[in-house]
């Protein structure tokens, strides 16, 4: 510990080890650290020996549940979007060799009491029952607009300018009843309130082209998921980082973040041990969040009910689906966010035979979080046992560029990661001083 | 016809044991006195030949240092066919660390997981502290394989993968992960490729 780093990175968290890996890359000379004996932070996949004594300390899992090492259960629900920003991050790293990647088979959402599937080809757009067919033809004008949109080509705007028009007066312009302007901008644009549809509506395409570019990319749904949890994708990129000489600590208790007389970071001290570094990343639990006292880097922005569910069968109605996403939209509902279920399975190797795994989850409006996901939870039939938790969403107080002190984000309630690529684009700009710009990584781990 | 199999290897032990070091020796048959630390090799293939014909791919994966501060990731040694576990006869230390990384795989690691114990630096035999009877009787115990190895030297280091590589299964392909599938074999499951694009083009992005 005597020796002096570049940046010290504290937790490992998806966005963290990322950071540490596209840093190392770079040249930069990285420490990382964890409290932690296992990687992953807010992002891990626990089995079920840890699951339990996170949620119920002193109580066995239960035998019936299986084998302990057959569980990765996700602590926060996403997905990850096939033509997204990690998907990029993850192949030009080439950190795609250690991961296996399987589709979640398919996307549902809530409407009028019951679920339909987002139809993922032409034959089941005919046969959904989402819309009549008077509105499916609305729908394709819009839809074949969208696609056939060329900035430089105003023939294809049809009177509409996306940097101007509300997303309203573009779902006005084609018509669109209300359900289905719910359905494009909560299960397609993926926002979770309707605060999107006043405002211009470039942001709203952007998203509707994401989701569709993913959907056709794998076929059955826009998403893609890491065998064994999400917890392998912040291992994967610190096996980047140490391959590239990043130094790897995990059950290290961090006591204090040392600045000097101006406040800027010196280093952070562990025990009798001290690390000195010019530049400190690390999640908002390093620097204060939860705590009373000490100084202030790190404030709550709302909070978010996530609800772990164990099922022993598939979600009814969902035609035994091995994975789902099910967006129940804020209107259907009568509330300002979405609540979504996220259920992984067996064959995404993260429970045993027969498991199911559900996360229902929203951003919390009232002081009684739980009742807020009832709607959620009732679709799911039977629990066989639930972990629930209600968790600020921290954001920092400072940009680091006075103090070198870089807070990431807490985990937000999207329902995929691009989120987490736009802090690492964010943090590494004020890091590095320049954008991140992904370069094809080096043949360094030699084949033969 | 011969056939090609491939398996995961992995490579355990306490640091400075001279894991990588053996991997160096027996990918590239080279022995380095100062090698600083583990860069650049942490992902190496190498073949067997085997009498009957077929050839076993070894993918063999270092630990890239992670070992050091009790830091290596489960995803490390997740879906191994077989687990090299190095102590040093020099440090009898290095062989309690050894047990450890064994008890981790029988808990963790899949049940059909070969282990081999390997006894690293057995040109140092004048500063032995492990003697062969106490290794090789923990070994018969635990039903793994045992050898004393040499990276500098080269002893024994091709007859443990050669010994490995005859007790693989020469009948199913193991599941290895999509590195092995990028290699071409096949794996009869169902993934999806990210480094392949558009998978499934589709001329219409309209779904509705
Ligand atoms: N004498 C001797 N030294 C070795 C042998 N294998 C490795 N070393 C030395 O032991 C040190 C650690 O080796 P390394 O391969 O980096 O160990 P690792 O940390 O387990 O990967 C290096 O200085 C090597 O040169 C060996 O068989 N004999
Ligand atoms: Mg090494």
């Amino acid at each position: 510990m005597d020796e002096e780093y570049d940046v010290v990175v504290l937790g490992t968290g998806l966005t963290e080890c990322i950071l540490s890996g596209l840093l190392s890359v770079e040249g930069k000379k990285v420490l990382h650290m964890d409290r932690n004996d296992y990687y992953g932070g807010d992002s891990a996949s626990l089995n079920l020996t840890q699951l339990y004594r996170k949620f119920r300390p002193g109580q066995e899992p239960p035998a019936e549940l299986g084998r302990d090492r057959d569980y990765a259960v996700d602590l926060v629900p996403k997905f990850i979007i096939a033509s997204g920003e990690l998907t990029k991050i993850l192949v030009h790293t080439d950190v795609t060799r250690y991961l296996e990647f399987k589709q979640i088979a398919g996307s549902f959402v809530y409407r009028d009491g019951k679920i339909s599937k987002v139809p993922s080809t032409e034959m089941e757009a005919v046969r959904s029952p989402l819309m009549g067919i008077f509105e499916k033809r609305r729908a394709k004008k819009f839809f074949e607009f969208l696609q056939g949109w060329k900035d430089e080509d105003p023939a294809t705007h049809q009177g509409i300018d996306l940097d101007k028009d509300s997303m309203r007066s573009v779902y006005e312009k084609f018509g669109l009843e209300p359900g289905t302007q719910d359905f494009i901008g909560h299960a397609m644009a993926l926002y979770l309130d309707d605060d999107y549809i006043d405002k211009p509506a470039r942001p709203s395409y952007d998203r509707i082209v994401l989701y569709t570019s993913s959907m056709a990319r794998y076929g059955k749904s826009p998403y893609i998921y890491p065998l064994y949890g999400l917890g392998e994708l912040p291992q994967s990129f610190a096996r980047l980082s140490a391959i590239y000489g990043g130094t790897y600590m995990l059950d290290k208790q961090i006591d204090e973040i040392i600045t000097d007389a101006d406040g800027k970071f010196v280093g952070v001290r562990s025990g009798e041990e001290t690390v000195k570094a010019k530049q400190v990343i690390g999640d908002p639990s390093y620097f204060g969040a939860g705590k009373e006292g000490g100084k202030l880097r790190v404030v709550e922005e709302g909070k978010v009910i996530r609800a772990i569910c164990i099922l022993k069968h598939p979600i009814p109605g969902t035609e035994d689906s091995d994975s789902v996403q099910i967006i129940i939209p804020q209107n259907q509902v009568n509330r300002r966010n979405d609540i979504y279920i996220a259920m992984v399975s067996s064959t995404h190797n993260v429970c045993a035979k027969d498991v199911y795994v559900a996360i229902v989850s929203t951003i919390v409006e009232t002081d009684r979080p739980e009742q807020e996901i009832a709607p959620g939870l009732q679709l799911l039939g039977p629990i066989y046992d639930k972990f629930v938790t209600v968790s600020p969403l921290y954001t920092p107080t400072a940009d680091g560029k006075s103090d070198n002190i870089f807070v990431t984000r807490s985990y937000d309630a999207t329902s995929h990661f691009e989120t987490v690529v736009e802090d690492v684009q964010d943090v590494w700009k004020r890091v590095i001083g320049a954008d991140l710009v992904l370069k094809k990584r080096d043949n360094v781990e030699v084949e033969q | 016809m011969s056939k090609q199999l491939q398996f995961k290897l992995v490579l355990l032990g306490e640091s400075a044991v001279g894991k990588s070091s053996l991997v160096l020796r027996f990918v590239k048959d080279q022995f380095d006195d100062y090698r600083e630390s583990t860069i650049g090799a942490a992902f190496l293939t190498q073949t067997v030949a085997l009498d009957d014909g077929t050839t076993v791919k070894f993918e063999i994966w270092d630990t890239a240092g992670q070992e050091r501060y009790k830091s290596l990731a489960p995803m490390y040694y997740r879906n191994a066919n077989c687990a090299v576990v190095v102590y040093d006869i020099t440090q009898s230390s290095s062989l309690d660390k050894a047990r450890n990384w064994i008890r981790e795989l029988q808990r963790q690691a899949d049940p059909s997981i070969i282990i081999a114990l390997c006894g690293n630096k057995s040109d140092l035999a004048a500063r032995r502290q492990v003697t062969q009877e106490e290794a090789q009787k923990y070994a018969e115990e635990e039903g793994l394989m045992w050898a004393e190895t040499s990276a500098k030297s080269g002893d024994g280091v091709a007859d443990i993968f050669t010994a490995i590589a005859k007790k693989l299964p020469t009948t199913a392909q193991p599941a290895a992960r999509a590195g092995a599938a990028r290699a071409g074999a096949a794996t009869g499951r169902a993934g999806v490729d990210l480094n392949k694009q558009n998978a499934a083009t589709s001329n219409d992005p309209c779904n509705c």
